[in-house]
């Protein structure tokens, strides 16, 4: 019997019902997050990155609902926990960290006040106990004289400091997910490198996985272990890093990467993607990517591509099974020869 | 925090001054005090030396220092009608007004802000909607017709409480309070509930508003993706934080209790200020009206005080202290 992924996603779908129709804001995607893995989650805003955050962790707002697929933890369902047995899975097995560090904490309570009630509400500790752990915990996520900034407020620390705080209190009652949504954009270029390192770091030494959400292809290169590149509410690519980043086999993939610097740009670099990602209720028929694919054929307007294996990677194109063992560069370049 | 107290004081003591100003105005120009004071059979001498005894042919700067030192120590001279002293008038009517007015705050609180927090976490429930149409009910009619209203339900057809009165009293020291034998309470209910329904809907409708918005924010996303219980989400950081304006509108809310009591005062013929002072407007007798723009000015003044130190209390933002890096 092979041993469960950490977690595992399955067809999942999220749905806005509104008056003029059903938006479909995730439309079926698939994943797994393995024990001690990091992974990425890139795409335009828009995307549903946030979204397939926030129905993991079972906080959409309504009228937004889970309509169909699954999401496991080591084997067991959680989409369709009840209320109360969600919440000891939020903070105590899946942890979570928003965008913006200076409004995630609550402005009226002191820093220990935060991290102690969390920890009180997930772990069988005294007060003591609890607190004792929060130094700790600040300690490791570099806070100066931990033990004096217990009673301080969140307006006393600076925007990376209280990300760290942020960091401490998703991982303070040890879960084995921490999903990070866009962790550093907030922050100053100057401190998110190192908010960045100090995530993937901490999250190593207690042994949790992380889905990181992200803009900056840099970060992922850097950080994650896979990544999945996200369009329209769908998965485009999902792979290993070196694979997805190196050698992108979607279109729009491609047109990612292109929109970040290499060092080794010798290649004729793809420009800017032009147009824009449809709206939830404008959706192409086909693939999703369609109107702005350069490498559009009869098909992709016609039958959706699901993802298919193409080496360790699976990607959602016609072309990549058309020419599974060979990348769309590759494949450009053949065109230009002849 | 002293530098800022301070400040506030300066300008309590200011406003003061001006509401001073103002009932001193009254006092010596609306009519002529001696003509209030005295029959038409005394003679010109006799008025002359009431005027002299009473300092009213001082300069007016020397007249309005010594209102202002008389009025400091709750000296506001003696009533025209009643010909008592001003102050132990007031003092045997405030404790009327102060009761009824505290227990319609605090009716105005306890009911108010659950029923905000309610309404604000169960937009759409059944419940939710009852609520905000009752107290539709509750801002849009008058005090007087609600009173009313209570009146020929509660008194008039099931007879179950007094229509009139405070009940009996109980003396300790110079205050008489009525919260401590049964006609009292009694008594007290119909008034503390036609004076706090409109308060207890603005409480409501602010805290239900508040409590929408807050609810929205990251942090109590934040707290809820820590899986906080909605018991600790909902009290402890959502209604926190809807506080502060609603501790600004309370406190308000209590100063205009105590002014607007004048009407439920009326309706119920309660024994407070309020009807005291609708007395001494029949009557023009100026040292209660003066005496009785003091005293409301001065409760609004410490009301705000207050309001402006809870304010520190409940927001450490507002505690100067440098931000450390
Ligand atoms: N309450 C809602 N009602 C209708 N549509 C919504 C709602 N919330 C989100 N959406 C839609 O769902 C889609 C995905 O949103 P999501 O927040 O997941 O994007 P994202 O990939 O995180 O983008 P960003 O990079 O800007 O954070 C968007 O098209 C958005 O318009
Ligand atoms: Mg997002």
């Amino acid at each position: 019997m092979s041993e469960h992924p950490l977690l595992s996603v399955r067809d999942l779908k999220v749905d806005f019902p509104t008056r003029r129709g059903t938006l479909k804001a995730i439309d079926g995607i698939s994943f797994d997050i393995a024990r001690g893995e990091i992974l990425g989650v890139v795409g335009e805003s828009g995307a549903g990155k946030s979204l397939t955050g926030s129905a993991i962790i079972g906080l959409l707002e309504p009228p937004g609902r889970i309509s169909g697929g699954e999401v496991r933890l080591k084997g067991d369902r959680i989409d369709n926990l009840p209320a109360k047995a969600m919440r000891h899975i939020r903070g105590k097995r899946i942890g979570m960290i928003f965008q913006d560090p200076l409004t995630s904490l609550n402005p009226l309570f002191t820093i220990g006040e935060q991290i102690v009630e969390t920890i009180m509400a997930h772990l069988p500790v005294s007060e003591r106990e609890a607190r004792e752990r929060a130094v700790h915990l600040l300690d490791e996520v570099g806070i100066p004289a931990a033990s004096q900034r217990l009673g301080a407020y969140p307006h006393q620390f600076s925007g990376g400091m209280r990300q760290r705080v942020v960091i401490a209190l998703a991982l303070c009652a040890e879960p084995e997910l921490v999903i990070a949504d866009e962790p550093t954009t907030a922050l100053d270029v100057s401190v998110q490198a190192q908010i960045i390192r100090l995530l993937k770091r901490i999250c190593r030494d207690h042994g949790a996985s992380v889905m990181l959400i992200t803009h900056d292809m840099g970060v992922i290169a850097e950080t994650c272990d896979r990544v999945a590149v996200m369009y329209s509410g769908r998965i485009a690519e999902i792979g290993p890093v070196a694979d997805v980043v190196r050698a992108p086999r979607h279109p729009y993939t491609i047109g990612l990467m292109g929109a970040i610097p290499t060092l080794d740009a010798t290649e004729d670099r793809l420009t800017q993607i032009p147009g824009s990602m449809p709206r939830l209720d404008a959706i192409p028929s086909g693939c999703a990517f369609n109107p702005r694919c350069a490498h559009v054929f009869a098909r992709c307007r016609q039958e959706r591509p699901e993802p298919i294996d193409v080496g360790s990677s699976k990607v959602a194109c016609w072309l990549a099974e058309e020419d599974g063992s060979r990348t769309i560069v590759d494949k450009k370049k053949a065109d230009q020869l002849s | 925090m002293l530098a800022f107290t301070i400040r506030r004081l300066l300008q309590a003591i200011l406003v003061m001054l001006v509401v001073a100003l103002i009932a001193f105005t009254l006092f010596r120009y609306v009519g002529d005090p001696v003509n209030q004071m005295v029959g038409v059979e005394t003679s010109a001498e006799e008025r002359e030396a009431l005027r002299e005894r009473l300092g009213l042919n001082a300069p007016v700067m020397v007249q309005f220092a010594r209102f202002i030192g008389h009025a400091a120590l709750f000296d506001f001279g003696t009533s025209y009608q009643f010909k008592q002293p001003v102050a132990d008038m007031i003092g045997k009517r405030l404790p009327a007004t102060l009761e009824l007015s505290l227990v319609s705050a605090l009716l105005a609180l306890l009911v108010g802000i659950p029923m905000g927090v309610y309404t604000g976490l169960n937009r759409d429930s059944a419940l939710s909607k009852f609520f905000l149409s009752v107290s539709l009910i509750g801002i849009s009619l008058p005090t007087f017709l609600i009173g009313i209203l209570l009146i020929f339900v509660f008194s008039v057809n099931l007879q179950w409480l007094p229509s009139f009165g405070r009940g009996e009293v109980v003396q300790i020291g110079w205050w008489s309070t009525g919260l401590l034998t049964t006609s009292g309470l009694k008594a007290l209910v119909l008034p503390a509930i036609t004076l706090g329904l409109f308060q207890m809907t603005l409480i409501m409708r602010l805290v239900r508003a508040e409590m929408l918005e807050v609810i929205r924010t990251d942090y109590i996303k934040f707290a809820r993706a820590r899986g906080l219980p909605d018991r600790i989400v909902h009290f402890r950081h959502a209604l926190k934080n809807t506080l502060v304006p609603v501790i600004t509108i309370a406190g308000l809310q209590l100063g205009t209790i105590i002014a607007f009591a004048i009407i439920t005062e009326t309706v119920f013929q309660w024994p407070g200020m309020g009807l005291l002072f609708l007395q001494a407007v029949q009557n023009v007798d100026i040292p209660i009206m003066a005496a009785y723009l003091m005293l409301i000015a001065f409760l609004f003044v410490v009301i705000n005080l207050i309001v402006d130190i809870l304010y520190f209390l409940v927001d450490p933002r507002l505690r100067a202290e440098r931000a450390v890096h």
